[in-house]
């Protein structure tokens, strides 16, 4: 990528924008069907006990029910969902049964699915089924699983143990015999979720004249969706077509796959041979959708008398919920980022991976990451105040250096590649971020502030990223006769602009306006090879991908132009949409002539196909109409993007805090957030993606924690009581770039979706401490929500949070 | 809990109805238990209007019943009876420009995955209504009754500033 750019790296508005405004969207619960049925879940109310017997026979008789499903009508079926990511450490995966059988093992799973005229009258025969449970005991925490007396989520799993993975870098051990500062401490994060405004949903049909299953549905990955589907209901892969349509925010929750709904609407949808529709509602994705986050660390830490560190020992444990699904990507991907941008030569990282009673956990934005980054700049900011030195030096000290990359951490990463930053300049961010809050003026505020009886605090929150990993993606770009460009890949979207910036990428090669560039991501139909939008690697995978096959078809026009202008290929040039010789630019065709003469039919439609009429010729020529060198008819070209491994993203956040010791309320009065995803392919949707990110972090680290009473039961499972921070409390984000190409791709790009949540947690600690230091507290847990504060500030016996 | 189905039947009453939506009369015959939510989506059709907790909280499903904000899930169709509602569907009205908010939402990046969109213009729309002239301030509050999970809301308010200016020099006409 070099020269003058028209499109690539500008602040363009989004072409999908209009529709949207206009209440146009098609999200999946807009879907509707002739014939369509309605379907809803009986969940368990219990998280844990054994089901003794289910009666659905009041339910069944219900006017207007059409079919009830137990685990028993579901024959070949009722087998546990495929376990995704599978893991040597991973000795006791457990996956759920689309609905469960003999025993339930958290409040939310899913036990009876009734089908009926519509979903008030699924909801009637809801009430009317009879399910006799035996109650267990319940694991309801991550400290009760991992105790002697612990009763078992799994019968047959001993001690709730899923995992455990001890990972060595170095020699830790020496290092810590010899070193002359060691501390230990405990660093805990409770569950959160991602919560998009829109829930989850499936509509099925079966197409009787197809013979295919056709679904819509509310998902990050449909193509893993469409593999798995065919498999389970023994269709060829070509015979099931999963849509993701517009999705309203996903945030990691989505990549979730199966969950049971996308089983059991499909099978319903094929029995009845009826369309079926299920909509997910808030009070079911409370304790049906997955969550994240819960971890608990117990780690060493070696430094110097510089403030540089030496060793680590971390060991925690992960609360994986009541199964694997996602096997143990999370707190894998803990243990990768938790040395940071920090030189860390010597870590011990040891996990165990513990069933609870709970909703399972898969990646949720972050997805392991700002628990990593919360222990290690607790580290950092402890390192400063027991050596007298400034929080930011102390970083500083401990960065890699911008000629040290590529920089091997000495881990495998999540995807089975090697923990190795392709590039980054950790020391540019923070001088940027130390600029936007006037870093070095802070602390006299802070002084004239306390003088008022104010507490004003900063906090700062560095992190590294692994984004963009793998396996791969693929693009199709094709010229359509009218000139405007068709261009499908296997991601799918849920808000992140992927048809502005793909657009972006084809218009740069293609010289056509974004406006005429149909971007079509999630339909398998469209394009069936690929993953899905997770691990912030659209833009990264399927964006390179994009771009090769944009090129490929640049190629393809400029041979077809220098044949038909008889000029070399060095001459033709692509813009405005049009192709031209460029001494001659007054000759030229536009991009759907060329797509027309491309293709060698002796019929062809509409004004363009007229146009070239009266440019080409049809004299006499040897061979055969479509020479093996064109490589197929057509502008068109499918190209795959394989990244070798994960492209490293990284940022520099930090808040200036007041905190009202009366009330314990937090108030952000300034945010910076400073971020690297190399090159950038449009400022405004990166920094969009930004503020979402910190909004969420903002809720993750203050306001949003699933509270679980002793018999696992989610005490609040609603919007009333489960907080997400609105336009009154997330502050402005002052958003800057550094720009740090990353050498893996050919666009340099690397991932943005997930960066804005990581460092959040980390910089909200770190302010508290700075704000309340009077008081002598020390933040080790998150989220830390008002109350939680409040008790810390009041009962001086419990400052060790 | 377990109910019999007598007491289910009393849920089916259904009741004739008059509303009047973006301008558009529909007489329908309805279950009285039918949200409005539920009302416009699935029987008008108007799925502009969305739905994300059906408790009232986060604003999705806002549209203008006479002409104020209110969260269309927690009333009833029922309730709607002769009354007057805009939808997002009718906000750019039959003009193929888009209304000044939804314009602004545009420039300023005002929305992400768009779920919460239509929620959060009739919202602004009623905002502005009240308060022509808002603070920075003001409109934090006056959009802390809507949810967005995607932009962090900066750029939300940066169109609602925006679109303020807009409407002050050249003021909607009234229905």
């Amino acid at each position: 990528m070099m020269g003058t750019q028209r499109w690539f790296g500008k602040p363009v508005q989004r072409v999908e924008d209009p529709r949207l405004l206009r209440g146009k969207g098609t999200y999946v619960d807009d879907i509707d069907l002739p014939e369509m049925l309605h379907a809803a879940l009986l969940r368990s109310p219990h998280a844990h006990a054994k089901i003794v017997y289910i009666d659905t026979s009041a339910a069944q008789a219900l006017p207007g029910v059409h079919l009830v499903l137990t685990a028993r009508d579901l024959g070949d079926v009722l087998e546990p969902s495929p376990l995704l990511v599978p893991h040597q450490a991973l000795t006791q995966p457990r996956t759920q049964l689309p609905l469960a059988r003999d025993e339930v093992r958290y409040v939310g799973e899913a036990v009876v699915m009734v089908v009926a005229e519509s979903r008030y009258l699924a909801e009637d025969a809801l009430d009317l089924i009879d399910v006799e449970y035996e109650p267990l005991p319940v694991v309801h925490s991550l400290t009760s699983a991992s105790t002697s007396v612990a009763p078992l989520v799994h019968a047959d799993v001993p001690g709730n143990v899923a995992a455990h993975l001890v990972q060595q870098v170095g020699t830790p051990d020496e290092i810590f015999a010899s070193a002359p500062h060691v501390v230990r401490e405990t660093f805990v994060m409770d569950r959160g979720a991602a919560m998009p405004m829109e829930c989850r949903g499936v509509v099925a049909k079966w197409d009787t004249l197809e013979e295919m299953l056709i679904c819509w549905i509310s998902t990050q990955g449909p193509i893993p969706i469409r593999n798995g589907l065919a498999a389970i209901f023994h269709l060829p892969e070509h015979k099931v077509r999963v849509v993701a349509p517009d999705v309203g925010g996903g945030f990691g929750t989505k990549i979730m796959l199966f969950y049971p709904e996308e089983i059991l609407t499909p099978f319903a949808a094929r029995h009845l041979e009826r369309p079926v529709k299920w909509i997910e509602d808030r009070r079911e994705h409370f304790i049906s959708a997955n969550q994240e986050r819960s971890q608990s660390h117990d780690v060493e830490y070696a430094f110097d008398d510089q403030g540089t560190l030496l060793a680590v020992r971390d060991r925690f444990f992960h609360d994986t919920g009541a199964y694997t699904p996602y096997g143990i990507v999370v707190p894998l991907i803990t243990a990768c980022t938790l040395p940071g941008p920090y030189r860390l030569r010597h870590y011990t990282s040891e996990f165990t991976v513990l069933y609870t009673n709970k909703v399972p956990v898969s990646p949720y934005r972050g997805a392991g990451r700002p628990h990593a980054v919360f222990v290690m700049e607790r580290i950092m900011d402890r390192i400063a105040s027991e050596l007298h030195l400034d929080r930011l030096e102390v970083r500083a000290r401990n960065f890699i250096a911008p000629d040290e990359f590529p920089w091997d951490v000495g881990l495998v990463y999540q995807d089975g590649g090697p923990t190795t930053y392709d590039s980054g300049n950790y020391q540019a961010g923070l001088e940027k971020l130390k600029a936007l809050l006037d870093y070095d003026h802070f602390p006299e505020k802070q002084a004239a502030a306390r003088q008022e009886g104010r507490y004003l605090g900063l906090g700062v929150g560095c992190y590294v990223e692994g984004t963009g990993i793998g396996p791969y993606e693929g693009a199709k770009v094709s010229v359509e006769s009218d000139g405007r460009v068709y261009a499908a890949t296997g991601i799918t979207t849920q808000g992140q602009a992927h048809a502005t910036t793909l657009a972006q990428i084809v218009a740069e090669q293609l010289g056509v306006d974004i406006q005429d560039v149909m971007v079509t991501t999630g339909d398998t139909q469209a394009f069936g090879w690929g993953v899905g939008t997770f691990a912030s690697r659209a833009a990264t995978v399927a964006g390179s991908a994009m771009h090769l096959a944009a090129v490929k078809v640049r190629e393809k026009t400029i041979q077809v132009a220098a044949e038909l202008f008889e000029a070399l290929p060095d001459d033709i040039e692509l813009a405005d949409g049009k192709v031209f010789v460029r001494d001659a630019p007054q000759k030229a065709l536009t991009l759907g002539q060329l797509a027309i003469s491309a293709n060698p039919l002796r019929y062809s439609y509409g004004e363009n196909a007229r146009q070239l009429q009266n440019v080409k010729l049809a004299g006499p020529r040897p061979g055969p109409a479509l020479p093996a060198e064109r490589g197929g008819p057509g502008l068109e070209a499918t190209e795959f993007y394989s990244p070798p491994h994960a492209s490293f993203a990284s940022g520099v956040h930090g808040a200036i805090i007041e905190v009202d010791p009366v009330t314990a309320m937090v108030t952000f009065l300034q945010y910076a957030a400073v971020h690297d995803c190399g090159r950038v392919i449009n400022p405004v949707v990166v920094e969009g993606q930004v503020h979402g990110g910190v909004a969420q972090g903002i809720g993750g680290a203050f306001f949003e924690r699933l509270v679980y009473d002793e018999e696992g039961q989610l005490l609040n499972a609603s919007f009333m009581d489960y907080f997400l921070p609105t336009a009154a409390e997330v502050p402005i984000i002052m958003v800057e770039h550094v720009e740090t190409p990353s050498p893996l791709n050919p666009l340099g790009v690397k991932g943005a979706g997930e960066a804005g949540v990581i460092p959040v947690p980390a910089l909200f600690a770190s302010a508290i401490d700075d704000a309340l230091t009077p008081f002598g507290i020390r933040v080790q847990e998150m989220p830390l929500h008002p109350c939680r504060l409040s008790e810390l500030l009041h009962s001086p016996d419990e400052k060790d949070c | 809990m377990m109910h019999d189905q007598g007491e289910l039947l009393a849920f089916t009453e259904e009741c004739e109805i008059a509303v009047t939506v973006n301008g558009q009369r529909y007489e329908r015959r309805v279950p009285v238990r039918l949200l409005l939510s539920d009302f416009l989506r699935h029987e008008l059709h108007l799925t502009g209007t969305h739905v994300g907790c059906e408790h009232g909280v986060c604003g999705c499903c806002t549209v203008l019943l006479q002409g104020e904000a209110v969260r269309s899930c927690l009333m009833f169709a029922v309730q709607a009876d002769n009354l007057f509602l805009t939808t997002i569907e009718g906000m750019a009205g039959t003009q193929s420009d888009l209304h000044p908010i939804q314009q602004a939402f545009l420039e300023k990046h005002g929305l992400q995955c768009g779920f919460c969109t239509p929620g959060m213009i009739m919202s602004i729309h009623a905002l502005l209504h009240e308060n022509p002239d808002p603070t920075e301030e003001e409109i934090r509050e006056g959009l802390s009754g809507n949810i967005c999970r995607c932009t962090g809301y900066q750029n939300i308010v940066e169109a609602v500033k925006l679109a303020a200016e807009r409407l002050r020099v050249a003021p909607e006409e009234v229905e």
